[in-house]
């Protein structure tokens, strides 16, 4: 029935697997191929690659494909190119819970405070911020039957954290602001094989709920009230494709930061390649595109050779920003 | 109205449309009592304003009567569930598409959606409901084209399409023929007259093409200030319903050609 998708994608695959070496090839420390070889497949035992490079690339795929498939189930439900997947102010949310910890930790003083900005604090507060966002988002949803008044209603949740961000930053010190800052920048770094296996199942899930939902995304290509006309119950799926966006961009913010950019890019770029609105073919280009971008940026951020690190939020909007401009003008329309 | 033995799809009793709002209920038209017959082309018009979209509304169940019942196929229309109503009856609506990427085959493919496993594959059954759906309706020509490719004759032919693989036994139309050229809208019309004939559905469109209605329809649903009375286009001339229609300071009906005329 419809075109073959077969070749482009064993094509995507080959990238993947060629940046995810590459990516772990690269690094401050030089190490051989072989040695990378060796340890991948567990003949050898190199503390950086197992420890750092490979938790790191692994994120990398987890965040970047999270992040596009959340951004086009966005785009696909509330009808509209503009949409991410922070839209619904999760990243508001998460950015929130993270600025009351460390910004707010000089309220509470102490002991306290050197507890409170800990690592795991931080994935904490982020989680608890997001989820509340979440919450209020599917609680509006159920009351709301104009699925764009949910669009307005998650903006001016994300506006209100905001605005508590600014006046917690206005009474900070300036240490404090710093490193809220470098929250802000993402990192993909940081985190070791235990949070990688929670964040995985998470994310599991959230693909799972994902998978479910793409006759009902199709469908609503027609536009909801076709959508209905067809035996799709719209408020159920509407639920599920809400929940299944909170928690892979939720859960992505907790872990690496509010990386900005490739939710709302990566399904852009992937329908420009691919050429088609259907579902199931662009959740798989998504993942593929999302991943491999996302690992050309790090790859990029770590500055080969070198010891510094650049922020990826910069990064990503710097490699992305282009490539979308160049897709539009070299196809002179937008495919949506 | 009995003349013809024919299976009653749609049937209303004491139908009464309106909105309710917390302040008041607003009723836009009652008592209606209307059958649609299988088979059979039924035109629905009247004035602008006039309720034609309330009670199209409210019979695909988008919004809810105020009072009566409506049956389709003798069971009460809340009766069902989204999806055995999808099964029964399929829509062509005013709205514009969400995507207009889609291409023609993926579109009308989409119509099968209530038939379709878990993660929408078609099977080989599916395909040839498919493609009888397009040869019905004369589009093999756009198979592939992009919906965006197309002009507004070509995709209400395209969205009749989709709505003939959905495979009802009710198909309703809401003004289908509007944005369309003369040529167009006979060519819709009659396309629908053709296809209640081969497919044995049942097609109910709204339409402000009075003129051509009188022509092609089997049954005519006319809405007026006071009634909605349904009948056959020919005794509906003779019952000078038409003459009712329309404010007189402006067109009236000439009842020897069917058609209005502007007053001099």
């Amino acid at each position: 029935m419809s075109k073959n998708y077969t070749y482009s994608f064993i094509i995507l695959a080959l990238i993947l697997v060629l940046c995810f070496l590459t990516n772990i090839s690269l690094g401050s420390v030089s190490i051989p191929i072989s040695e990378i070889f060796d340890s991948l497949f567990g003949a050898s035992d190199n503390y950086i690659i197992q420890n750092y490079r490979l938790p790191k690339a692994l994120t990398a795929i987890l965040v970047g494909s999270g992040l596009g498939i959340s951004g086009l189930l966005m785009q696909t439900l509330f009808r509209n190119p503009l949409a991410g997947p922070f839209v619904l102010g999760i990243s508001s949310g998460a950015s929130l819970g993270v600025a009351l910890v460390i910004l707010g930790s000089g309220l509470f003083g102490g002991v306290l405070a050197t507890f409170l900005i800990s690592k795991w604090s931080i994935v904490i507060a982020a989680s608890l911020g997001s989820f509340l966002v979440l919450l209020a988002v599917l609680l509006v949803s159920s009351k709301v039957r104009d699925t764009m008044a949910i669009l307005i209603i998650g903006l001016m949740f994300g506006s209100i954290t905001a605005a508590v961000v600014s006046v917690l930053a206005y009474f900070s010190s300036a240490e404090q602001l710093q490193q809220y800052i470098f929250w802000g920048f993402g990192s993909l770094g940081n985190l070791s094989w235990h949070e990688l296996l929670i964040f995985f199942c998470i994310y599991s899930f959230g693909i799972v709920l994902t998978i479910v939902s793409i006759k009902a995304l199709n469908t609503l290509l027609l536009g909801e009230n076709y959508a209905k006309s067809l035996g799709i119950n719209i408020k159920k799926s509407r639920y599920i494709i809400i929940l299944a966006t909170s928690l892979l961009a939720g859960t992505i913010t907790a872990f690496a930061g509010p990386i900005a950019f490739i939710g709302l890019a990566i399904p852009h770029i992937t329908r420009q390649v691919f050429n088609t609105s259907n579902h199931k073919v662009l959740l798989p280009a998504v993942f593929l595109f999302g991943a491999i971008i996302m690992l050309i940026c790090d790859s990029i951020a770590q500055l080969p050779t070198s010891d510094y690190t650049l922020p990826i939020n910069a990064i990503t909007s710097l490699i992305g920003a282009p490539v979308v401009v160049w897709l539009l003008v070299r196809q002179r329309k937008m495919v949506f | 109205m009995t003349s013809r033995n024919k299976h009653i799809i749609l049937k209303t009793k004491g139908l009464s449309i309106g909105y309710t709002s917390k302040k008041a209920i607003a009723v836009i038209a009652e008592h209606i009592n209307i059958e649609l017959k299988q088979g059979e082309l039924i035109g629905l018009v009247g004035a602008n304003g006039i309720g034609k979209s309330t009670l199209l509304r409210t019979i695909t169940t988008i919004q809810q009567p105020l009072d009566g019942e409506i049956d389709l196929n003798g069971k009460p229309l809340q009766s069902y569930s989204g999806v055995a109503l999808a099964k029964a009856m399929s829509l062509v609506l005013t709205e514009q598409l969400m995507s207009k990427n889609l291409s023609v085959l993926e579109l009308i493919a989409l119509g099968r959606q209530p038939y379709t496993n878990w993660v929408g594959n078609l099977t080989e059954d599916d395909i040839s409901i498919i493609n009888t759906a397009i040869e019905q309706t004369n589009i093999s020509d756009l198979k592939h084209r992009k919906c965006f490719e197309l002009s507004d004759g070509q995709l209400q032919k395209v969205m009749i399409a989709r709505a003939l693989a959905q495979d009802t036994d009710l198909i309703i139309l809401d003004e289908p023929t509007t944005h369309l050229d003369m040529y167009h809208k006979a060519y819709i019309l009659k396309l629908l007259q053709q296809l209640a004939k081969e497919t044995n559905k049942t097609i109910l469109f709204s339409s402000h093409e009075i003129d051509l209605a009188i022509q092609l329809c089997d049954t005519m649903v006319v809405m007026t200030n006071d009634t909605v009375i349904s009948d056959t286009p020919c005794n509906l001339i003779e019952q000078g319903v038409f003459e009712t229609l329309f404010p007189e300071d402006l067109i009236g009906f000439d009842q020897k050609t069917g058609s209005f005329r502007v007053k001099k």
